[in-house]
């Protein structure tokens, strides 16, 4: 029998699992690479399986589509068909005459290397967090609205006892219904958008019913755990000694500013915060794949403009799991058709196309409706650190723009050190570039994880290669 | 002229344009800096801070290099913390005893030439660097060397220098009078008249004197720099091999990488640069960043287990001839060049700026500028 085609998956998210499967149902031999101990991306981010969670669906959303994704992941794993490595830390993808290569760091150290070698990559590394800062964000008992939601899945720990959560996104939501499942009291979801933003875009939003009806389900458990939402608010400062103790609310006026007067305070220990995802794209950008804004550039057939490389999921555009299985689907389908060399028909994933289409065009109308409230950078004080690794004002950020000539987020870096510190601006860069008043560039981050000297110094022929031949 | 704005625009906000609007504006002009991007936003935010005496074989450069260095001295006593100066020494070191011989010659025509260097033997080295791998042969002290953090001293010289900075804006054209002379440039955003223009737009100086209608090969050579995490102080000078030499001045476009390793005050090790000519290729390249991680270890065995954060790639400005452009051009009347300093111009920054202002003001410049001339080129002759 001919060698089978080589496919390698970084991300065992939605995307990259829907690939993965739909790849391998076509001969495909696919090696999944993910960072995390189990597969399911953000997601289906798994309770550890020591915990033992009693009930887990009863935190998950759509957990009957995770159990289909499970079994038949756990069907090619058993016929070899496809390879899960985890706790890999993939830092670089190498693209060269023999084909791809993965380089990855392994275990919670992630100092030993490992290689794998592939004839196709695909990029279905998701998303993080944005997080905007304000007075108080980094004190203790300030969470990301993600990291909450992770807590309770992964680790089942219940954050704290009274929380609040705010920010804007539809990732509010399910945290504060998760969050008072668990038992705990939220105070308040204070979500800065404006709910006639969203009958504005009700067309886009109609023509997604199931995604309303989630939308539903959460106002519904919403009442049921009582939590009084608070829209066209945000939370203007956290207050506490050695750890939260209360935030300040303000209601936003039409440009985006807190109204005068309006100020309340909420005592609280737990405050989760979150402002809306960014796609990863520091493995794109070190193959030198096109960026669209924020999002890796990809076709009809989720191909970057690199050969060899699709990207599918978060990674190309923020956009909810039912959209990352669509795209994950439609590249692993592409990819087994340009592996055997021929073309794909775009025909043979027409549901997954349309389904693809419908939710892009829903997204972009959430986002338009979801955003920051226009006028916050002006909230943070000269003395509020805006880059936590390297401790860095914001009142720094503003000198190096009025008086030393920054005009962009990389210069306003070299003359402050924003974002130089461990996170390389994945966490700040936001804030920066918004007290900064500067465009969020692309970081060109082409180490995508820090790398031990030792192991860049050995030539690759010399890293130890994973095992992943099809048996 | 009538509507004259100032006495000099300098086109380019990078280390070079920066110390020509400083020296400028002390001799009494009244100076202008336009920059299509922010301050530092070409190859000076994108390369390293090393002021050296000891890459420099004799010659013009290594005056040019010598001039600057006592510049960046005086400067240092205003603006020292601000942009990071720290005078911290180089040792240069060698493997073998054939390239300890060949290191130990150069030191001392340089010292014939005004370089201050301290033979260091091999048993000594560890003083000097406690974590340098054993089995060195030797190596050579130059105390003069030292560093800065190039956008901040970018930025600090130019807010020193009062001059007016226009950023954002884009040089594109050179204004000329009916006798050939600068009367200013075209910009996207209106004209700036003056009877004197600098070219200080680094690897894009050949474009700006093509604006000006003459030819001047500034050609880009790319170098990657490694970061690590913050480290307590464990290399204390600038260290590299002595092959580093070589490749500075070497001609040839393949990939050369002896780094030159050192620490900074924020704690991370800087790990720079490689040279190679590929255009202006921005794609990241893994052979490259291997390389400079193998040399680093091989003289910092302790480097093999810090971890490297990020790595940034530049595109030093380079002639022909490995030497500037420095001075008036003889084909257009009032304008000047400061460019193409290549893997050196944050070191020779001040000495260009000083020179600058001299011939700017009409006074004879202390270096000799016939090695620097712009228009030296053989093209020139023909076209
Ligand atoms: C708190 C929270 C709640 C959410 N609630 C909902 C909801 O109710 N409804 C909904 O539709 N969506 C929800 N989402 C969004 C949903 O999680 C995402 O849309 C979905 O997980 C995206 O899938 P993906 O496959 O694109 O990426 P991800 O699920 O993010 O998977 C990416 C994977 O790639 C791995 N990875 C990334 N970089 C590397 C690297 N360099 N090396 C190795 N591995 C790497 C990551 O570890 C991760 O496992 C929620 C998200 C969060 C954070
Ligand atoms: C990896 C690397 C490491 C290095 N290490 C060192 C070192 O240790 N020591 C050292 O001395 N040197 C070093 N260098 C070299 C040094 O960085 C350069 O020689 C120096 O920055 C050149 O400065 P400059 O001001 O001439 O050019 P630049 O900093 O590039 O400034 C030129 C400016 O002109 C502007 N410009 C161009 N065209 C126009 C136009 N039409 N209109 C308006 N503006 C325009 C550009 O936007 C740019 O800001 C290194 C370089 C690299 C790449």
């Amino acid at each position: 029998m001919a060698e089978r085609p080589r496919l390698a998956v970084i991300g065992a998210g939605p995307a990259g699992l829907a690939a993965a499967l739909a790849a391998a149902a076509r001969g495909v031999h696919v090696t999944l690479v993910d960072s995390a101990a189990e597969p399911g991306g953000q997601f289906y981010r798994q309770p550890a399986p020591g915990l033992r969670a009693r009930r887990p669906q009863a935190l998950h959303h759509q957990w009957r589509t995770w159990e289909r994704l499970r079994g038949g992941l756990d069907a090619h794993l058993a016929a070899g068909g496809v390879t899960h490595l985890s706790d890999h830390h993939v830092w670089c993808v190498e693209r060269e005459s023999a084909g791809l290569t993965v380089h990855a760091l392994l275990g919670p150290d992630q100092e030993r290397p490992a290689a794998v070698h592939a004839d196709a990559v695909l990029l279905a590394t998701g998303g993080y967090e944005k997080v905007l800062p304000f007075p108080g964000w980094t004190l203790p008992g300030v969470v990301t609205a993600g990291g909450a939601q992770a807590m309770l899945k992964g680790g089942l720990v219940l954050p704290g006892r009274r929380a609040v959560v705010a920010g804007s996104g539809p990732l509010l939501l399910p945290v504060a219904t998760g969050l008072a499942a668990a038992g705990a009291e939220v105070a308040a979801l204070v979500e800065s958008a404006d709910p006639k933003d969203f009958v504005r875009r009700t067309r886009a939003l109609a023509a997604q019913p199931a995604k309303l009806a989630e939308g539903a389900g959460y106002a519904a458990a919403l009442l049921r755990h009582r939590i009084p939402v608070r829209t066209r608010h945000t939370v203007v400062a956290a207050h506490g000694g050695e750890r939260l103790e209360a935030v300040s609310v303000a209601a936003l006026d039409a440009e985006g500013r807190p109204v005068p007067g309006t100020e309340r305070r909420i005592a609280c220990d737990t405050l989760a915060v979150g402002h809306g995802m960014l796609p990863h794209t520091d493995l794109a950008e070190g193959l030198g794949c096109r960026l669209d804004g924020p999002n890796v550039h990809v076709d009809d057939e989720q191909r970057t403009d690199v050969p060899g490389v699709w990207a599918a999921g978060e990674a190309t555009g923020i956009g909810g799991a039912a959209l990352s299985l669509a795209e994950g689907h439609i590249a692993g389908r592409s990819i087994a058709a340009r592996l055997a060399g021929t073309e794909p028909d775009p025909r043979a994933w027409a549901p997954a196309a349309r389904a693809r289409t419908r939710t892009r065009a829903f997204f972009a109308a959430l986002e338009g409706a979801y955003a920051p409230p226009a006028r916050w950078a002006e909230q943070v004080t000269d003395g509020t650190l805006v880059c936590r690794c390297e401790e860095v004002t914001a009142g720094a950020v503003r000198r190096a723009v009025g008086e030393l000539g920054a005009g962009d987020l990389r210069t306003v870096k070299l003359l402050t050190r924003a974002g130089m510190g461990w996170c390389q601006g994945r966490m700040c860069a936001p804030g920066v570039a918004g007290v900064a008043g500067c465009e969020l560039a692309p970081g060109r981050r082409l180490l995508a994880r820090p790398v031990p000297l030792g192991v860049l110094a050995t030539q690759a022929a010399d890293a130890p290669d994973e095992d992943t031949s099809a048996q | 002229m009538t509507n004259r704005l100032c006495d000099v625009v300098v086109v380019g906000a990078g280390m070079v344009g920066a110390a020509c609007a400083l020296y400028a504006a002390r001799a009494g002009l009244d100076v202008v800096v336009v920059d299509r991007g922010p301050v530092a936003g070409g190859t000076t935010g994108a390369g390293e801070g090393n002021l050296l005496v000891s890459d420099k074989e004799l010659g013009p450069e290594l005056e040019l290099a010598l001039l600057s260095g006592r510049l960046w001295t005086d400067l240092a006593e205003e603006l020292g913390t601000a942009i990071e100066y720290e005078p911290k020494g180089g040792v240069v070191v060698s493997a073998t005893s054939e390239g300890l011989t060949a290191l130990t010659e150069l030191a001392a025509a340089q010292r014939a030439a005004g370089v201050e260097t301290v033979s260091v033997d091999s048993d000594r080295l560890r003083d000097l660097e406690p974590y340098l791998a054993p089995g060195l042969a030797g190596g050579v002290l130059y105390p003069q060397d030292a560093q800065v953090m190039p956008t901040l001293a970018a930025a600090h010289l130019l807010r020193a220098s009062g001059a007016r900075l226009e950023t954002g804006r884009t040089v594109t054209g050179v204004l000329r009078g009916p006798d050939g002379a600068v009367r200013g440039v075209t910009t996207d955003r209106g004209d700036l008249y003056a009877p004197a223009v600098v070219n200080a737009a680094g690897t894009w100086g050949g474009e700006v004197a093509g604006l000006a209608g003459v030819h001047l090969p500034v050609l880009p050579r790319r170098g990657f720099v490694l970061v690590t995490e913050p480290l307590p102080r464990r290399v204390r000078h600038k260290v590299y091999a002595a092959d580093y030499v070589a490749d500075v001045a070497s001609d040839s476009a393949a990939l050369q990488t002896s780094p030159v390793v050192e620490g900074t005050a924020a704690g991370p090790v800087l790990i720079g640069a490689s040279r190679e000519r590929v255009g202006f290729d921005r794609s990241f390249s893994l052979p490259v960043i291997r390389a400079l991680a193998a040399g680093a270890t091989r003289l910092f065995p302790f480097l093999e287990r810090v971890r490297a954060m990020r790595t940034y790639l530049g595109f030093r400005p380079y002639m022909p001839d490995h030497l500037p452009a420095v001075g008036p051009d003889p084909r257009v009347p009032g304008l000047f060049h400061a460019c193409g300093h290549e893997g050196a111009g944050i070191g020779l920054a001040t000495g260009t700026g000083h020179l600058i202002a001299q011939v700017l003001g009409g006074r004879a410049p202390d270096l000799d500028l016939a090695p620097f001339r712009p228009d030296r080129f053989a093209k020139e002759a023909a076209s």
